[in-house]
Formats: C-alpha cells, structure tokens, sequence
C-alpha cells in the first residue's frame, strides 16, 4: 500500500470524485446524511423560485446567485465525501488484479491434484503450492517451508518466511511464493479472505456510523432542528415589525447557520481515517475498534517479539579467577563458529568486535569436530584434537566435568547467580574438566521501544509486559524496557484473564492487545483493539478486529494515534462549524432588517456594501470553506503529544474555536469586497 | 453609578456564597440519609410520613419507576389545585368571598404553581381566597420546589453509581427535601419577614379612608409564610400582584435582603452539594465558577444600563438613574440584583417592572432566561440543565483531545447525546413557535399594550418566563385570556417536563454504565479552561438561537432609545 506519498489530487480520483458529487445529488443517497438533505431542499426551492422570477419576468439574478451557491453547497459536500472513498476505490483496484484469476492445485481426497480456479476454494480445503505461483486463498502452512513476497498486500518488497507449525504459518491469498514448496489448508471460503475483507473495507462498502459518529449527528440534527425553528419563525417576528424577508433569503439564512460545514465533511473524516491506517499497513476490520483506540489505557505486549529482539545475544564474558579473558574468549569462539543457533552466531560476532578480528581470519579447525546443542545435554561444543570444549547451562557443564574428574567450585556459583539476578542468562563455558568462565546472555530490548513506549505513557496508557520467563529475567526487562508493569511466567489464559480484569473491574479500562500466536486468539477475542500481526496465524487474525501488515508490534502507536486524529478532526471541524455562526449572524441579520430599520446597521460590523452582497457573501462563505477544508479532513487534524491534554484542546480551541469565530468575519468582508468590484448582485 | 451599590452587591454575594457552603454540606448529608443535627427531631416525623403514604423508605426505584412516580405525583397536584379554585367559593377561610376562578386561569395557575414556573395570569389579592392560596400554592412551592431537587439527586446518582438500576426512592427524595430543608429554612424565614412588617393574619381586607376622602381596601392574608418559601424554593408566584414591590410582601430594605438572599441560597448551595456528593468539591466550584462568570457578567451590564439616564426624559431635563419601574425604597442597585437573581435563578418574583427597564438590562434577563436558566437555575433543575450543557461541552472538548467523549469517568454516546439535546433544543424551539404564533395571530396581539420592538420584547419575554418555568413578567401584556392562559400552561409543561423526564432517563442510562478510570488523558474538568469552555457553549448554543429575534426586540429598542424614537 506504499505508493510513496499518495496526493489526495491524483487525476483519476478527482474525476472519479467529480462524477460521484453529482451521482449523490439523488436525495434518496443523502438520506444518511440530513444536513446536506435540507440544503438540497433548500436549493430545489430556490430553483423553482427563480425558474418562476424568470417566468414571469421578474428581476432574477440574486435569486439565481443564492440557488447557484446552494447547489455549489451540496455539491462540495458530495465531493467530499466522493473523493475519501475514491481514494479507497482507487487502492481497491489494484487489489482487485491481483485476487482475479489465480489457479489452484487442489488436493483432493485420494492425493491426487485437480487444478481449480482459486475462487472455488473452500474452507478445509488442501492445496499445493510450488516455487513461483501465487497462493490462491488465506491458509495455514501444515507442510513445509516457504519464502513468500508479500508486497502486493503489504508494499513490502522484502520477502519473509514463512513455515509449518509455530505462529509464523499463516499465507495469504494474492501473495508470491518465492521459493520453497508447500502443502496449505484452506482456511476461509470464497468471499471471505482477507484480501475480499480488504476490499470490501476500502471501498467502504461495509462502512457503518460508529457510535461516536452517531452522538455527533444527533448534535448536528439538534443544531440544524433548532436553526430551522429560528427560520421558520422568523417571518413571524419580522412581519410584526413590518419587515418582509424572501424565501431565498431565509434559506440563505438556514442554510449558513446549520452545521454544514461538518456535515458535509463528517462521512470525508471517517473514510479517510480508515484509509490512513491503511496507508501505514493496518487494516481496521471495524471502525469502532478505531475509535476506541483512542481512548485504550492499557496495552498488553507480549515480550516475545514485541519488546525485545527474541533471541538473546552474548553481551560480556566473564573469566573464572585465573582464566585468562582472551582464552575464555577463544574457546567460546572455537565452540560457537559452526553453532548455527542465534545465541551461538552472537558469540561469535561478540569476540570478533572484542578481538577486532575481522570474519575472514578466523576458520574452524580441519580437526575439529561440532557437538551440537540437544535438549538431553543442554550444551553444545567442539572437540578439537584433545580440547573438549562446552558450553551450556550451568548445571549440563557442572555434570560434565565432573564426570571428566573436575570440582565444581563455589565459585562458579557465584558468577552464574551474578548473572542470573540481572535477569541474564548465563552460559557456562568449560575444557574438558576446567570451567573457564561466563558467557552473560542477554535478551535484547528492540531499539526505540522504550522511547514508544515513554510516548504512550504520554498519551495516558499504561504498557503491560506478558512473558512465559521467570519474574526474575521479567523484571529487568520489564525495567529496561520501561514498561509499567509485567506479567511473568504467563500462561496464555492469563492474558484473556488479565483483559477480563481491566474491563470489568472497579475502573474500566479499554484495553489493546497485540498478538500473533494462535494462543493469543481468546485474548484477542476479548480486548477492545485487537492487533494482529499479518504473519500470524489465520485464528489470531480471525479474532482480532485490525490487522498489521507488517507485523511491526509498536505499530499500536500510529493506530492510537490514527483514532485519536479521527476524533480531533470531527471536535475541530464541528467547533469550527458552530463558532462560523456568529459572523454569519452578524452579516445576514442586519441586512435583512437595516432597509426598514436603518438604526440596526450598527451590527454591520463588517461594513458589507449591501444587504444583496451580505447574504450571497455568507453563502458563499458557507459554500467554500468545505473544499478549503476537504484536504484537512482527509490528512486529519494532527495530534501532538504535548505535555498535557489542557494544552492540546487549548491549542485546537485557539485555531478553531477562536479561528472559527474570526476567519468568516474576514472571509465574508473579502467575498463582499470582491462581489462589489465585480459588480454582481 | 453608585459605588455604595456596587459594594453592597459585591458583598452580598460573598455572603451568600459562604452561607450556602454549608448548607451543601448539610444538605449532601440529608440526601445521603446521613445523621444531622436536625435527625432527632425530624426522624419521627419522616416514619410517620412514610408509614402515612405507605413507601417503603428502603425501596430503591428504577429510573421509569421513580420517573412514573414523579410524573403521577404532578398529575394529581395540577387536578387537585385546579379544582380547588373553581370551587373556592363553596370553602372556608374566604374572607372576601371570591368566586371561583374561571377554568382557563384556574388551569394556568395550576401548571404553573406545579410546574415552579409560577406564572400568574390573576392577581392574588383579587382573585384567590386565603384557603387557596395557602392549601392550592404554598403547599405546591414546597413541592414543586422538592420534585426539581430530587430530580437532580438522581442525575447524581446516575454520574456516581455505577453498574446498577437502582436510582433512589421518589417519596423518600422528596419528604427529605421538604421536612430537612425546605421547612427549617422557611420557617426562619418567614419570621424574619414578619418581623419586618410583611403580613400574616386570617382577618379580612381592611378598608381605609384616604386624604382625598375616598375608600381604599387594602389586602391582607397569611402573606409572610407563603412568600418564604415562594423566594426559597425559585418558586416566585407573589401573594399580591405586584410580587414583592408590594409593601406587605416586601416593606423594606432589610427585608429585600433577605428575601435576594433567599432567592440565591438553595441554588447556589446546591452546587456545591453536587460537589460534595459526586465526593469532588473542585468540580462543583468549577461549576460554581461557569455560572458566576455568567452572572457577573449580566449583572455588570444590567447594572451599568440602569445606571444610565434614559435619554428621552434626559431631554426634558431628568437625569440620574433609569428609577421608573423601581421601588425608591430599594433603589437601582438592589433592584437590578435582585432582577439578575430572579431570571438566572428562575424565580419569578420580582421587586420592579420589568417592562421599565433599559432594553439592555431587558436583553440581559432576556438571556439569563433563554440559556435555560442554568446560571445557579431553578431548584435542582438549573444545575441539571448546566450539566446538559457541560454534557455537550465534554462532548466537543472530548473530541478535541481524540478521545470518546466522557464526563465524572462516564462515556458519552449517541443516547447520551439525544438525552441532553433535547432539553436544550425543545425549549428554544417551543418559545420561538408559540411567541410567532402570538405574534402573528389576533388573540395574540390583543393584550399588547406596546407597539414595535418593545411590543415584540414583551411577548417573546412572556413565553420565555413559560418555558423557562420563570414566571416574571415583563408585564405590558395581558394574559388573562383564554389563548394565553392555554399555551402559556403548555409552554410551562415542556420547559418542565423536558428537562425533567430526559434527566431521570439519563440518570438511569450513566448508572447503568461502568466508570472509566481518569488517567493523564482525560480533560480536567476542574480548571479554567473547562470553565471558559462551557461559558462558551452557554453562550453559543443557549443564546444564539435568539439572535434574530433580539435584534427585533430588545436591541432595537435600545437604538430607538438612544436615538431618541418614541415608538409608542
């Protein structure tokens, strides 16, 4: 999905939106939106008025700018609207091409291969996929290892693995398998695979109001209710005080002072929010789930991948008394160059940096001979003519050399638990009956976690650490990492326990969860912002309700980030919206009275030339300021991380609150002046 | 303007604010059904009162529960009052011996007393007998006056419970209210106000011989009891017609003082009880600080127009203060204090005309009444109607700070949203269609004495002080007919009921909900911002609707005032 920087103005989505202004101007498509239905009302009205000044000849040109303008109203609003989802439509095209036409070798019952087209596949079914075709539906590897490009879905050009058993087994539909041959059980049915859910949530299709969306209508209804009451009132007052107002001037009037400029661009906001996640690889299988990741205050990360690295690394050696660093070191070498393990691979680089030797200059022995590690000897090593060199965990090396007639000294005790209260894990080294020394493990903290995770605390959600290690190595991760609070020796029903606990206690908390196993699936299930990692299995990202393409754990932060932007944009625009009404009050209210009442054009403190030219000016108004601001609504108002949340909503209500109130006392006078030069009304 | 005005209204207030802190905390523990000093002697009396209306004190009832009771309680009381004026005639203690009253006022005077609108379409003094208005409208000021307060309990007991459907006992709301605080306090009182000279006797109207030689009556009747609790209880409805510029309602300065005092007290306290209740005091000085602002603010305007020479009679040579309309005994400053306080505060009563006042002064009543009167508001009611406004305003400041909506650690969704809209909307839109249709129809206009803006100020005026549930008068108008008396009465059960029923369904929905936790993220709603905000959204939201109609009426007015037009 990251096609550079997308400019909300690519040709083909404005004509797309263009088009699709005009298609909603059916009042039956604006049902959902009752805002633009009466301004539509409005300008159907003002038609006929001015079709009838013409008819009988009467002067019509103001009536005919007023309808002009409503029209415009209605019509940017469409566009708005058009232009969010042709966005979408336009990244749901090009994952259309690649869902069309796959074929599928499907195994069937007695073994034998049938060749099917990839939408045929059901649920349960099994298929064999070989070296450069492209897997046909959403699956699970249950044989074998694969190399698999997922870029058409996820834009990412580096190809991953993927492999039987384990969290990393799932595929999915519309991605390449580089190479590698494997066996895949079918794990959805035709319509319903993720690439179907993808489109289906661009295109908006499936979009329903999210409960929030819904409140700010019923406001939005509430205003418009009560301006109508003002309207349609008013000839009532002003007949009394011998003041006779046109209709078009009172729907010019209803039409300024309704919230139109939210209500054209409230469907734009939601749209456009969903669209956003996608461009940073999320897909939000709901929007509530969106807007309520805005308000998450507690995170569960499982530490696994998410906060650390996975593998530990060799950090530090550490020699018994006597032992020279450098032998300790070499024999740690010798022992480690054919150990393919990542443990085995940081030792090596570890006393390489150490050293500063360089790759080249260091070989194993032709008489050397690997021991590797087993799960029975918990060590591994190398012999090397009479050199038996181990290592492994204290009490595998312990045992070894006591059968080579060795003491164990207190003294390794003491380094191994030196090590092990760090939250280490230490690994003994040993030649034959002699201990040499320590190597310090340590489980590595992913490089800018702490920094996330000290933004997230800004934000106001606290980061819980899930981890099936001793409380002891959980500690100090949990410490270096800066988490707020940890889990150890988790089984995976603490997690769906442990959410139950936040929702539901004294305080109910929200609570996000990132998860990619398929243990973590009832967890997931369960929280209220669910991630999961695309890489995971297809029950973990069945349960949850956004998906992340790039399996980036710390993505939670943008999604935060992305709901919060969507509820900011929606208080701007609406605070912006209502705070117009002032000057819009002030430009149209003395110009329908000052002609009987000349003492009233004291509230014409905008000086407007006329009374014609205030009204069109609030109009126009009105009607422009939607597409001036379609491109925030689409890019969404920024959320800063200030210091605190006093200061944001201070900040937000200074430039839309207080701008709100200036801008349309500038911006009216500047239309007024314009439409006087022209000449017009 | 005169500075000794000014510091006595200056001080007046500080005293009432550091009288009503404790009666909040008093107040906070009676509807807790905690032990006060006063538990040893009322707590019999309460049993016995249960035991009499057969409520289990025990009983909590849901929110359409407690809603049925409240509304079954008012249908009764607006029949029983009603018909206890048409037959008036035919029962005792009827000195005078009125007839009764015709049915559309009877009617009127029913919702309105009912309702804590008291609006009156009739003069006391000529129309109710004693047993009326002691039997039919004291008795519903008590009532009226406790039906608001415990309508507030339950929305504050929906903001502090939490998983449960359980919302308080009506009956025991009510009895607590009247028997702990509303009783005590009037009885004091009262006292104070007889001891001043306000009338409190069965005796029949005295008629005196003037200078001139000519007979006058003067009315008298058991004023001082009923007029205690008519300022305690934001009640309002005078025992003689001209409310408390009467010499027998209100003899003098002292006792103008303690009658504003009255009108204050409970409100204000009440606030600071929600404080002490939803155990965050800070919130309910926040509150406290929204509605100060927006009576200072109103009372600095009203207080400097009426300090102005009107400019008409400046030109024949009057000057000074805009006194017509005004008691000379209590002067501008008490006069206007006491005009800020009736309209913020939902009154009614007043101790000038209103109709004489500068239009601006006019305008500012005018807006104290349109925001719904939530500056400290009618007992209970006002502070439910500000906590619709502060719903509204978390909703938008929620928003801004990307987060969903959420008040006291409650969300605010879509229901919550439809009912806190409708008791802000409803009202604007029923006093904009009834005031058009009086304005634009014959039985409307037919009591209008004034012509053009000023005419237009005292209709729209007078459906304000409906729906507000005010009922003060601008006066100018006369209501007494059959059109006025009708919509009048339906305009006072809207603003009623519409706050009233969407409270109580609220109360019942928040209370249903868990609470949110406030963490870092969450907007404090106990700084100056948040106080800027909701007088922002008060502003906005309760005001705006009325510009236009503003304009036409008080605005112009001035104009022609300062431009020297006489319209009339």
């Amino acid at each position: 999905m990251k096609q550079g920087k997308s400019s909300i103005f690519q040709r083909k989505i404005l004509i797309d939106a263009f088009q699709g202004s005009f298609a909603r101007l059916n009042p039956l498509k604006l049902l959902n939106n009752p805002v633009m239905l009466i301004v539509e009302i409005g300008a159907i009205i003002t038609t006929i008025l001015t079709i009838y000044n013409i008819f009988i000849s009467e002067n019509f040109l103001f009536n005919l700018q007023i309808t002009i303008w409503l029209w415009f109203t209605v019509i940017f609003a469409n566009f708005a609207e058009a232009i969010a989802e042709s966005q979408g439509k336009a990244r749901a095209e090009s994952l259309k091409q690649t869902r069309t036409d796959a074929l599928a070798n499907k195994i069937r019952a007695d073994g034998s291969i049938e060749e099917v087209s990839a939408l045929t596949l059901k649920k349960d079914d099994l298929v064999w996929i070989k070296e450069g075709e492209i897997i046909p539906s959403d699956g699970d590897i249950i044989e074998g290892t694969a190399l698999v490009d997922e870029s058409a879905i996820t834009g990412e050009s580096a190809p991953v693995v993927r492999e039987s058993g384990g969290d990393k087994c799932g595929v999915t539909g519309g991605t390449k398998l580089l190479s590698g041959e494997i066996k895949v059980k079918i794990t959805v049915d035709p319509g319903e695979t993720f690439l179907d859910n993808m489109i289906g949530m661009v295109e908006s299709a499936k979009r329903q109001k999210t409960p929030n969306e819904r409140a700010l209508e019923i406001l939005l209804l509430g205003l418009t209710t009560v301006f109508l009451a003002v309207v349609i009132t008013l000839p009532a007052f002003s007949n009394y005080m011998g003041i006779s107002i046109s209709i078009p001037i009172l729907i010019a009037l209803l039409v300024c002072l309704m919230p139109t400029t939210i209500g054209a661009l409230l469907p734009a906001i939601g749209i456009a929010g969903m669209d956003r996640l996608l461009q940073h690889n999320v897909i939000a299988l709901s929007g509530r789930a969106v807007e309520a990741s805005g308000d998450v205050s507690v995170v569960l990360l499982d530490k696994t991948g998410t906060i650390t690295l996975g593998n530990r690394m060799a950090t530090e050696f550490i020699p018994m008394e006597g032992v020279e660093l450098k032998n300790l070191m070499e024999a740690a070498l010798m022992s480690s160059l054919a150990d393919e393990t990542p443990e085995g691979r940081s030792i090596v680089k570890l006393v390489k940096k150490e050293l500063k030797v360089k790759g080249k200059d260091i070989h194993p022995s032709d008489k050397s001979h690997f021991i590797p590690f087993t799960p029975e000897t918990c060590m591994s090593g190398v012999d090397i003519g009479d050199k038996k060199i181990r290592k492994g965990s204290s009490e595998a090396i312990k045992k070894f050399i006591e059968n080579n007639g060795g003491i164990a000294t207190s003294e390794i005790k003491t380094l191994v638990e030196q090590v092990s209260v760090k939250g280490d894990t230490p690994l003994v080294v040993a030649d034959f009956d002699q201990v040499l020394g320590v190597i310090r493990l340590k489980d590595i903290v992913k490089e800018g976690i702490k920094n996330r995770l000290i933004q997230l605390r800004h934000m106001g959600i606290k980061s819980i650490m899930i981890t099936g290690d001793n409380p002891l190595t959980a500690a100090s991760i949990a410490a270096e990492a800066g988490v707020d609070d940890f889990s150890a020796e988790a089984k995976p029903e603490t997690k769906l326990e442990m959410i139950r606990n936040y929702q539901s206690g004294d305080n109910q908390y929200l609570v996000a969860m990132i998860g990619d196993g398929t243990n973590d699936a009832p967890a997931l299930a369960q929280a209220d912002v669910a991630v999961a990692m695309s890489a995971g299995t297809s029950a973990a990202r069945e349960a949850a309700n956004m998906v992340d393409l790039d399996s980036s754990p710390s993505k939670l932060l943008d999604i935060v980030e992305i709901g919060k932007e969507i509820l900011i944009t929606r208080g701007a625009l609406t605070t912006f919206s209502v705070a117009n009404d002032v000057a819009k009050y002030f430009a149209i209210v003395p110009a329908i009275f000052a002609i009987v009442y000349p003492q009233l054009n004291v509230l014409n403190i905008m000086g407007l030339s006329s009374p014609a030219s205030a009204v069109l000016s609030a109009v126009i108004f009105n009607a422009i300021v939607i597409p001036l601001l379609i491109p925030l609504a689409l890019r969404g108002v920024k959320f800063r991380s200030t210091s605190s949340v006093s200061k944001l909503l201070g900040m937000n209500l200074l430039i839309y609150g207080a701008g709100g109130l200036i801008i349309p006392f500038a911006g009216i006078k500047l239309i007024d002046v314009i439409i006087t030069f022209l000449g017009g009304a | 303007m005169n500075i000794l005005d000014l510091i006595f209204i200056v001080i007046f207030i500080l005293i009432t604010v550091l009288l009503a802190v404790p009666l909040a905390k008093y107040m906070s523990r009676v509807f807790s059904g905690e032990k006060t000093f006063m538990t040893p002697i009322l707590l019999p009396i309460e049993r016995f009162i249960y035991r009499l209306i057969g409520a289990d004190e025990n009983k909590e009832m849901n929110w359409k529960q407690y809603a049925y009771a409240l509304v079954i309680f008012n249908i009764i009381a607006i029949i029983f009052v009603f018909i206890l004026q048409l037959i008036q005639g035919y029962l005792p203690l009827n000195p005078e011996g009125f007839p009764g009253v015709r049915w559309d006022t009877a009617l009127n005077t029913a919702i309105s007393f009912v309702t804590n609108t008291n609006w009156q379409s009739y003069a006391g003094e000529t129309t109710m007998s004693y047993l009326t208005q002691m039997l039919g409208l004291a008795v519903q000021n008590f009532l009226s006056a406790a039906v608001g307060i415990a309508t507030l309990l339950v929305l504050i007991r929906g903001f502090t419970r939490k998983n449960t459907n359980k919302l308080g006992n009506f009956w025991v709301d009510i009895t607590r209210t009247i028997l702990y605080i509303l009783l005590p306090l009037s009885i004091i009182l009262a006292l104070i106000l007889a001891s001043q000279g306000v009338v409190q006797t069965f005796d029949p109207y005295v008629t005196a011989q003037t200078l001139e030689g000519a007979n006058q009556t003067i009315p008298l009747g058991p004023a001082a009891s009923q007029i205690s609790i008519k300022m305690l209880g934001s009640n309002g409805g005078g025992f003689f017609n001209v409310n408390s510029a009467h010499p027998f309602e209100n003899p003098t300065p002292v006792s103008n003082v303690f009658e504003t005092l009255a009108i204050l007290l409970i409100p204000i306290s009440l606030v600071f009880t929600f404080g002490y209740m939803i155990k965050n005091f800070k919130q309910g000085l926040a509150i406290f600080a929204i509605m100060t602002t927006l009576f200072a603010v109103g009372m600095g305007i009203a207080f400097w127009s009426e300090s102005q020479p009107n400019p008409i009679l400046e030109k024949i040579g009057v000057s000074g203060d805009n006194l017509e309309g005004k008691e000379v005994r209590f002067g501008v400053g008490p006069s206007v204090l006491w005009g800020v306080s009736t309209t913020t505060v939902s009154n009614g009563g007043v101790n000038s005309m209103h109709d004489s006042l500068m239009p601006l002064t006019g305008l500012v009543y005018m807006f104290n009444i349109c925001t719904g009167e939530v500056i400290y508001g009618g007992l209970g009611v006002g502070l439910i109607g500000m906590l619709f406004y502060v719903i509204l305003t978390m909703f938008i400041a929620g928003l801004m700070i990307g987060r969903t909506p959420e008040f006291l650690g409650k969300k605010l969704g879509p229901q919550e949203m439809v009912l806190a809209i409708i008791p802000i909307i409803l009202p604007h839109v029923a006093i904009l269609s009834m005031a058009a249709l009086a304005i634009a129809s014959p039985d409307g206009l037919s009591g209008l004495n004034n012509p053009s803006s000023h005419g237009l100020s005292e209709i729209i005026y007078a459906f304000l002080s409906f729906v507000g549930n005010n009922g003060s008068a601008f006066a100018g108008l006369s209501v007494n007919t059959v059109f006025y008396n009708l919509f009048g009465g339906l305009g006072m059960l809207i603003g009623r009921f519409a706050t009233i029923i969407p409270a109580i369904a609220l109360a019942g929905l928040l209370a249903q909900k868990g609470k949110v936790p406030t963490s870092s993220a969450s907007f404090p709603t106990t700084g100056p911002l948040f106080v800027i905000l909701v007088v922002a959204v008060v502003i906005l939201i309760g005001a705006l609707t009325f510009f236009p109609v503003f304009t036409l009426g008080p605005i112009l007015d001035h104009l022609f005032l300062q431009g020297g037009i006489i319209t009339g």
